[in-house]
């Protein structure tokens, strides 16, 4: 049976059904706990689900939970052999809403692999930033206006925060690099205890794309060094996605409508040069730059 | 008359009925002479309507070897266009359909 | 025979349903049932099963949820906030159908904050697809819990069951308990068995979401479980009675018929009905009908218990602000158009104390008809002044 089916309801060209079938290669036959969220939306409604693992979706902020309660139950019950226990949660549900039930879930180490699936803002709901969205990023609840230009504040590092909770791998991706995801997913599962992998995941509507683009956006996200792809083992970074010739960020901001507003806005220059900094640091930090 | 289960829980796999494939506007076209049977479009379909077939044999000195080359399922294909931008032989084109063309006359 | 408190006669009943999960975060006054669950855990007495000790009462909800949906039976216990901050997922669990097991140390609500009992929280959750069960005393709370398990996993029902206990006056209290043995509840209690549950072996979707072409009709079939439920319960109440030897009464329990009955809940039922029975002595013709079931309400036993009656007076621990109190709605309902006289008179909100006196005067007034029907709040006189 195929992990996961054709038939879904994801827009053309959207980002997130290219994760799933990459983690769900990666593992195999699963458990997978949903968020509420643009996944669970275009894949489980009733009578149509694109599911061939067993799935389920309780609430918007407790994916995380619902995955222990899996994991504590299968032990209960004698029946951990059945298979791996994944989570796909949007940005949102993983850094806003659902982030005491993650909190938790990592703190008593449970054997979870929680995927976040990053396309930077409530999409589901037609684009309002969340906790995960970048600086200077228009969204509806961050418009550009006279006065703003775009989101206030810096997109929350939740790879610090998984590594706060002492995980045992964690690592980012993107949908860029599908074959990385699968490796990184089949990987994380070697490890006993819960595990974190964030992957950036284009949304065409969101970030003001056409479906040929998402795929080579997500590519100048990580050539930039905006997102770079790092991997840790046990709190050691092992591995990171090296850049040749490491692009300006401005050309991946200016391909997307989102960031439109940045190369005319008084204070867009501003907020570009920050988040030049953001990749320099990056670059810096895990040593991205060939 | 309508059958629900007990707490909507829904059998395996059943979007498969979903047919999206009159969704978009343009549909893939490969070029199969062109195609190196890579796998790249597969990988990132979103819709999981790209596989890999078996085309014939191919004599490489001593040894044979399949040839494979990508197949769309165009009840499902979208018309979304990743499989064109990643395919690295560029033996992916996207056309459009010709109920489009009609109307651009 | 033991005298024990009323935690340890709830920890000690779930212990011998054999739960599989048990999941909850501390709240007065319920810390110490999960306490006494701790301990059991710790000292290897609970057989396979996990303790979690979540991160907040929405956290532990959320992992019953998945634990459940996976086929294990499971408990949570908790009151007030607690309560409240689970909802959003308690309610999810009764549309997903699943049969959790969760007892309510009744506590009042915040603002004001008070950690007393009455009924506000439990009230809260009235309309969440949640079987509500008010247990008199920490016996009937020791007996319920199994029956709760048996009712909840009946595949009539598939709901879940809440057993409310009055925190403090029945969780703090030492009461003898006739604590069970473990053959009893095996023989009375089968291992849990869903008809459906997620496994890799058979992999189903859990928690779909629904197109207003069949939406109200999973809500519809909620409402037709709860119903069967009645028939469901009436007969796990009877069968307890035999395997148990203790007959606690249908989802109310009550005397004979009289002019005037007096409805009360919870722990108060004691002290009221003795009230009663004193007032019969004294040639008054008034009877007690004790309300064990709250949901699914029973309003063919109540119109049958009420045949007769001219008067019926409802002891309330819960308000409804801006209409009159939940259980008030619910009886009238239930006997409209028998023309009786129906009096709301709350009392020992945020645990103020429900002295005999005041039960007795409150039956009294209305006996002699010094008060009116309607909504009566025994609360001192006040008045609102800025700070």
């Amino acid at each position: 049976m195929k992990l996961f089916g054709s038939g879904h309801g994801a827009c053309p060209g959207c980002g997130l059904p290219i994760a799933v079938k990459n983690v769900l290669e990666g593992v195999g036959p699963c458990f997978v706990a949903n968020s509420t969220g643009c996944l669970e939306i275009i894949s489980s409604q009733y009578g149509k689900s694109a599911w061939g693992v067993p799935y389920i979706h309780s609430v918007f902020e407790n994916a995380a939970a619902v995955a222990a309660g899996i994991e504590v139950a299968l032990k209960a019950l004698r029946r951990t052999d059945e298979g791996p226990i994944v989570v796909f949660a949007g940005d949102g549900a993983t850094a806003d809403i659902g982030i005491g039930p993650l909190s938790g879930m990592f703190d008593r180490g449970h054997n979870v692999l929680y995927v976040c699936l990053d396309n930077e803002a409530y999409q589901n709901t037609g684009n309002q930033q969340s906790g995960l969205t970048p600086s200077g990023c228009y969204t509806t609840t961050t418009p550009a206006g006279k006065i703003m230009a775009g989101k206030q504040g810096q997109k929350k590092d939740m790879v610090a925060f998984a590594l706060a909770h002492k995980l045992p791998y964690v690592a980012t991706a993107s949908v860029a690099f599908p074959r990385d995801i699968k490796r990184k997913a089949k990987r994380a599962i070697e490890f006993k205890g819960p595990k974190y992998i964030q992957i950036h995941s284009p949304c065409v509507t969101g970030w003001g794309l056409n479906g040929k683009q998402a795929i080579p956006v997500a590519r100048l996200a990580v050539e930039t060094g905006l997102y770079p792809l790092v991997e840790y083992e046990n709190g050691e970074l092992v591995r990171v996605k090296k850049v040749k010739e490491r692009k300006p960020v401005e050309e991946y901001l200016k391909q997307q409508k989102r960031f439109r507003h940045l190369f005319k806005h008084p204070k867009g220059h501003e907020v570009v040069e920050e988040l030049q900094k953001i990749a320099d640091g990056n670059a810096l930090k895990f040593g991205l730059d060939i | 008359m309508i059958r629900i289960t007990p707490g909507a829980v829904s059998k395996p796999l059943e979007s498969l009925k979903v047919k999206t494939g009159d969704w978009g506007a343009e549909y893939p076209v490969i070029e199969e002479e062109k195609c190196i049977g890579c796998g790249e479009c597969e990988i990132f379909c979103p819709d999981l309507c790209i596989e890999l077939i078996e085309a014939g044999m191919e004599k490489k000195g001593e040894k044979e070897k399949i040839i494979r080359v990508a197949k769309v399922n165009y009840e499902y294909c979208k018309g979304c266009g990743t499989c064109s931008v990643v395919c690295p032989a560029e033996a992916i084109k996207m056309e459009l359909k010709d109920i489009y063309r009609g109307e651009l006359k | 025979m033991k005298v024990v408190r009323g935690f340890y006669s709830v920890a000690y009943s779930v212990r011998l349903c054999r739960p599989d999960v048990i999941c909850a975060y501390p709240i007065t006054p319920q810390t110490e049932i999960v306490e006494r669950l701790a301990e059991m855990y710790a000292n290897g007495e609970l057989g396979n099963c996990e303790y979690v000790t979540a991160e907040s009462e929405f956290g532990a909800a959320s992992i019953l949820v998945g634990a459940s949906a996976t086929g294990a039976r499971t408990f949570t216990a908790t009151c007030s906030q607690g309560l409240i901050l689970m909802s959003e997922v308690l309610w999810n669990a009764s549309g997903m159908r699943l049969p959790i097991v969760l007892v309510n140390a009744n506590r009042s609500l915040s603002a004001p904050l008070s950690i007393w009992n009455d009924h506000q929280d439990s009230m809260a959750m009235r309309d969440a697809g949640i079987i509500q069960v008010y247990a008199e005393s920490n016996q009937e709370v020791h007996d319920m819990i199994p029956q709760a398990y048996k009712v909840a996993e009946d595949r009539r029902v598939m709901l879940p069951f809440m057993v409310c206990m009055d925190g403090y006056k029945l969780t703090h209290a030492y009461e003898p308990v006739d604590l069970l043995d473990q053959e009893i509840v095996d023989g009375f209690l089968p291992a849990y068995d869903p008809p459906v549950k997620l496994t890799t072996k058979k992999p189903l979707t859990f928690g779909s979401y629904a197109t207003p072409d069949c939406y109200m009709e999973f809500r519809v079939a909620m409402h037709d479980a709860m119903d069967r439920a009645r028939k469901v319960m009436d007969n796990v109440f009877q069968e307890w009675a035999e395997v148990s030897g203790r007959d606690w009464g249908g989802h109310i329990s009550n005397g004979e018929e009289a002019e005037t009955c007096v409805i009360a809940m919870g722990s108060l039922a004691g002290l009221v009905r003795n009230v009663v029975e004193e007032l019969r002595k004294e040639g008054k013709s008034v009877s007690f009908i004790k309300l064990r079931t709250f949901r699914p309400f029973p309003a063919e036993e109540l119109r049958k218990a009420l045949t007769g009656a001219s008067k019926v007076i409802v002891f309330e621990r819960s308000l409804s602000l801006g209409s009159e109190p939940p259980v008030t709605l619910d009886v009238k309902s239930a006997i409209q158009k028998m023309g009786i006289d129906v009096y709301s008179v709350v009392v020992g909100l945020g645990g103020r104390d429900v002295p005999r006196e005041l039960v007795k005067s409150t039956i009294q007034e209305v006996l002699e008809d010094r008060v009116k029907p309607g909504l009566h709040f025994k609360a001192k006189q006040f008045e609102e002044v800025i700070p």
